[in-house]
This record gives structure tokens, C-alpha cells and sequence, in this order.
């Protein structure tokens, strides 16, 4: 994706820190598995999307089996999945580090943001440490009193998960 | 090494109806070097799928049974599958994973190869004795065997192997009902689902067709299902399990879940349920009315012997792996579904598959979890020795959730690997 020019906005523009605090926040409440309050941060139509690395970053889950492709309430039941005992692959709970970097504001327009970032996040679980990188596109929604995420993909840089095996924490 | 080494690998009782697997099957160096000589060599193994090459010139790279691979169609419109390797030094000659190529070049020393893997050019051509281009060993080598059955492509390193279709056996009536969901010919839907396991692959395979650990392992699949206001019909999971021979082998069954190929849930809507009906109404027309029945309510996880699954469930998935080591296997898992499906019905396909499928699911990871925590168990196998799959081997008509269809995996492993001949015990 080519840098681009800011546009005007109908909203107060947010600026890169208040993006990058909101974005750090995000991260706290993942790896501190606060995962409901995490959830809060999505608008109602809120979507959560991992495609897969063999086909374009911008592909459709309508025509395309991704790894994931949440509407907001298959997101909510990811989350309550993950805070039960029976979510095996989650049981006990990996140890996460998700880092965020070179934030870039790419467009402001009728309250609604689109921002991308890189990130590595770092997970172990019994003995076995692992990590995904690329990057993350966030759509926010800043028209109301809180920052709300209306989008969020998460474009791998790795050919496929061969050394993740899968995705069952939140990246 | 096989601690026990005089044990044997697979141990039947059938008077006791037990059936043990020695855990070093999953360790062993030893074996793991058996197989890829006994089984990788020489079984048929899945290649791909006719739909991911559309036009002449369409490639895809893939590692097969651990050898690498170019698969394409060429100008005239034949499929091809070429080892990737330079005759010349070995190089691999195709570094992408797909695109369309009217020639493959090896950037080493610049030789160009047809869509055939004929030598096509090579520079200072004039510094090779004559007829250098004429001799077969100038050529990328052919994969000895390459067949198909209704669009599905294998290949086989083995010259001598029997048909592809005498292989497939009685697996061929599984695939047919999956195949016959479409009248316009089923196409693989765009994306690759590449994962990996810390386990053996045998794991895998049993994992696949075993309808013993869905309440246990999937409990929160199953919530999400009954939380979802017309996610599920009240149809019970009951069916049978099959040995099919040759190591093939299959649990059909039916389910409460939606099933794009013909089972209703009320989340789909009146549209939903409308496209469904004609759907079905098609299938009878077509097939009679037991095999549309049996195509639209009848779930079906296949193994075709030894790392192909084929589950037709709530979604379509063709799945095959490959050991890289005895306790590491690489998944590669598409989603499949009739051309000529609506707009609406593939997205209902695909959303099914993801709810489940894959390692983003809700359930596929808790599998890998199983699997792995199973690997980890086998360090303890030199006290801890023995597997069991004897669930259902006293019945005569073992159950979906019994290990009929896992036993007949074992066998076969168990023929090609030590060539012994165990007998069949009632209801396999």
C-alpha cells in the first residue's frame, strides 16, 4: 500500500499517539487475556480477519477460505470460547507478547480511520516459544466518545503456519 | 529406536478383540525411514485438484510424500507433474508457488525447460556433444505416474504400482457422492490453509475419521452450536465405520449440523432453505431418491490410505499431509464445493468450514492440541508402550464413533511396512 496524504476530516483528526496509545492498549488486554474487555473495543459490526498467505492481502472471505473470517458475533463466541477450560488449545492459557511498530495514519475521513501497523507477537506454550508477524489493518471508528474498531486484518508475512502450527490466540 | 524391538508394530487378538499400536510406530527414526521407502514411495499420493490449473501454462509447486514438485498444464492441455529439479545440477528449477509459464528456466546456469520438462536451451549449447538436447537425462524428470479420478490428481513414484483406480477400491463409491454434489464438476475455492503439527502424522490420519472424540475434545464447538439460535437440526450423530480396503477407510453418519450439500438449518433463511430444497430435488431427479437422501444427510470423513482425507461435514475439506520428521507434519487443507454454487450457498460453505475447520477454528486447534499433547505422552513409550484401537472389534457392525475405519488404516501400514498379514477379526 502507497503512503498517503491525509485527507481532510469532518471529525477532530486524531493524531498518531492517540492511534498508537489506543493500539497499545489493544495489546495489554490480549496478552493479559482481558479478552471481554478487548471485545469491547469493536463496534457492532465489527469484522476480525486473518487471510490466508497464498492469495492477494486484500482478498474477500466471501470467495476465499481464510484462516479466519469473524463477523462480530463469531468474534464474541471466539472470546467466550477462549476463556473456557475446554478450549483445549488454550488450556492453560500461552504466554503472549504482541508488539506494535511503525503506525501509520493512512486516511481520516467521516470519523472513521484506517490505520496499519507491523507487529510480531510472541507466543509460548508448554515448552514450545513461537512467533507471526506481518502486518495489521485497523478501521477505527472515532465518532463516538470511545475509539471502536470497525476492522481488523491481520496480513501474515509468513508462508502459511508452519511454524505456528495454528492460530489460537487472538494476534 | 523401537525399545521393544521384538515386539511387533501392530498387535491383534482377535479372540480378546484388542488391537494394540506400538507408540514407537510414532517415534522411531527407524520407522519413519520405513515409511517413506514402503509407503511415500510407493502408494498413490494426492497431488491436487483440476480446478487449480485453469488455463495451459497454470503451475502450482508442492511438496509430495517429500519430494518436490511442479504440477501444470501444458499448451495442449494435458497435466503434467514434473520433479523440480535441474537435470543439470540439481537446482530447483520453479521458485514460485503458482503462475502461468509458457517454459520453466533454472537461474543457475540458465538451461530453459518446455511445459513438458524437455530441454528446450541451454547456454553454450555448442560445448555439448551432439544430440546432448535428444537424451532423455537432459529432461526435468517426469513423475512416474500421474492419474486422475473424477478431477482429483495423484501421483505415484512407484512405475509398478497398480491403477490409480484399482487403488482407490471401494473408495471410489465416497468419492462419487462427493463428487456427485456438483453437475458442473467441483472446484477447490481460492486459499490455502498451511499448518503444522508438533506430531506424528499418523496421528492425523486417525484423528480425521474418528467420531469418538468430538464430545470430549469439541465441547466448545458444540456450545457454539447450541448457543447459535438455528445453528443445528435435532439429528443425532449416528452412523457406521468402514474398513474399505487397501488401507481406506471412512465413518458416514449422520449429524446436527448444516450441510451445504443438502442438510437445512433454519440460520440459512427462507432463501437458504428454498436453494437447499431444489438442491435436493435436483440430486433425486438425478440419482433416486436413496442416493440424494444419503448425498445430503449423510456426513462422510474419507481416508484415502495413507494421508488424504476427504471430509464431507458441515463443509468440504480435502486435506493431505507429510511427515518431516516422526514428530512434525506439514498440513496443506483447501475448501472445495460444487462451480455452480450460489453466491449465498458458498458463503454459508465457507463460514461452516471456518466455525470447524482449520487453525482458526473453532475446533481443528484443539485437535492439534490433542495430537500434540499425544506426542508428548510418547516419551514415555519405553514403559508406557501401547496404543489402543479396539473400540467396536467385537461388534459386527462397528459404529461411527468405533475405530473399524483406524484399524484399517493400521493394517494396511502394518502390511507395507513389515509385510506381515494379520487377520481380520469380526467387524475389522
Amino acid at each position: 500500500m502507497s503512503v498517503e496524504t491525509l485527507k481532510a476530516v469532518d471529525a477532530a483528526p486524531i493524531t498518531r499517539p492517540e492511534v498508537e496509545d489506543f493500539l497499545y492498549l489493544e495489546a495489554a488486554l490480549l496478552d493479559e487475556w482481558r479478552l471481554p474487555e478487548w471485545l469491547d473495543l469493536f463496534t457492532d459490526d465489527a469484522i476480525y480477519d486473518i487471510p490466508p498467505t497464498d492469495i492477494a492481502a486484500d482478498a474477500s472471505s466471501a470467495n476465499n477460505l481464510f484462516y479466519i473470517a469473524d463477523d462480530r458475533y463469531r468474534l464474541g463466541e471466539r472470546v467466550k470460547r477462549l476463556m473456557k477450560r475446554t478450549a483445549h488449545a488454550e488450556y492453560p492459557h500461552s504466554k503472549t507478547r504482541h508488539q506494535i511498530s511503525n503506525v501509520r495514519i493512512l486516511s481520516q475521513e467521516a470519523g472513521l480511520v484506517e490505520v496499519t501497523c507491523n507487529f510480531t507477537t510472541y507466543r509460548t506454550k508448554d515448552d514450545f516459544s513461537n512467533f507471526f508477524f506481518g502486518r495489521l489493518l485497523h478501521t477505527l471508528d472515532i465518532s463516538g466518545d470511545d475509539i471502536k474498531i470497525k476492522a481488523k486484518r491481520v496480513v501474515l508475512d509468513t508462508n502459511g503456519l508452519r511454524n505456528q502450527g495454528r492460530i489460537s490466540i487472538i494476534l | 529406536m523401537n525399545p521393544n524391538s521384538n515386539d511387533p508394530l501392530v498387535m491383534i487378538d482377535n479372540e480378546r478383540h484388542l488391537f494394540k499400536v506400538s507408540r514407537s510406530n510414532f517415534t522411531d527414526p527407524e520407522v519413519f525411514a520405513k515409511e517413506r521407502e514402503r509407503i511415500f514411495s510407493t502408494c498413490w499420493l494426492y497431488l491436487g485438484h483440476e480446478s487449480e490449473l485453469k488455463k495451459p501454462g497454470d503451475f502450482v509447486t508442492r511438496v509430495v510424500g517429500g519430494r518436490s514438485i511442479v504440477f501444470n498444464k501444458d499448451r495442449q492441455g494435458e497435466m503434467r507433474a514434473l520433479f523440480n529439479s535441474c537435470p543439470h545440477r540439481g537446482a530447483q528449477v520453479c521458485r514460485e508457488r503458482k503462475g502461468n509459464a509458457k517454459a520453466f528456466q533454472c537461474f543457475y546456469h540458465g538451461w530453459v525447460f518446455g511445459q513438458d520438462g524437455a530441454l528446450r536451451s541451454q547456454p553454450g549449447e555448442d560445448s555439448y556433444a551432439q544430440g546432448f538436447k535428444d537424451d532423455p537425462d537432459s529432461n526435468m524428470r517426469q513423475v512416474p505416474r500421474l492419474e486422475s479420478y473424477r478431477g482429483l490428481y495423484f501421483i505415484c513414484y512407484d512405475p509398478q504400482a497398480v491403477t490409480l483406480e484399482e487403488y482407490l477400491g471401494n473408495a471410489k463409491e465416497y468419492l462419487d457422492l462427493v463428487c456427485d454434489q456438483a453437475v458442473d464438476g467441483m472446484e477447490v475455492i481460492g486459499g490455502t490453509q498451511e499448518y503444522a503439527m508438533n506430531a506424528n502424522w499418523k496421528l492425523l490420519v486417525e484423528n480425521s475419521i474418528d467420531g469418538y472424540h468430538a464430545v470430549s475434545t469439541h465441547a466448545t464447538y458444540l456450545d457454539y452450536l447450541k448457543s447459535m439460535e438455528g445453528g443445528l437440526t435435532d439429528v443425532g450423530l449416528k452412523g457406521v465405520g468402514k474398513d474399505l480396503g487397501n488401507g481406506h477407510g471412512v465413518i458416514e453418519y449422520t449429524a446436527p449440523w448444516g450441510r451445504p450439500a443438502g442438510q437445512w438449518i433454519s440460520l440459512w433463511g427462507e432463501e437458504g432453505k428454498n436453494e437447499i430444497d431444489a438442491l435436493n430435488a435436483r440430486n433425486e431427479k438425478l440419482y433416486g431418491k436413496e442416493k440424494a437422501d444419503r448425498i445430503a444427510y449423510k456426513n462422510r470423513n474419507l481416508l484415502i490410505f495413507p494421508n488424504l482425507i476427504i471430509n464431507d461435514i458441515m463443509s468440504l475439506t480435502i486435506r493431505t499431509f507429510f511427515p518431516q520428521s516422526p514428530s512434525l507434519l506439514h498440513v496443506n487443507a483447501w475448501a472445495a464445493g460444487p462451480r455452480e454454487e450460489s453466491e449465498a450457498a458458498r458463503q454459508f460453505r465457507l463460514s461452516n468450514f471456518l466455525e470447524f475447520l482449520g487453525p482458526g477454528g473453532f475446533a481443528t486447534p484443539d485437535d492439534v492440541e490433542a495430537l500434540e499433547q499425544c506426542q508428548l505422552g510418547y516419551r514415555n513409550s519405553q514403559e508406557a508402550r501401547w496404543n489402543d484401537i479396539s473400540k467396536g472389534m467385537k461388534l459386527d457392525e462397528p459404529s461411527m464413533d468405533d475405530e473399524a475405519q483406524m484399524r484399517a488404516f493400521w493394517r494396511e501400514w502394518d502390511r507395507r511396512l513389515t509385510g506381515s498379514e494379520q487377520a481380520q477379526g469380526v467387524g475389522a
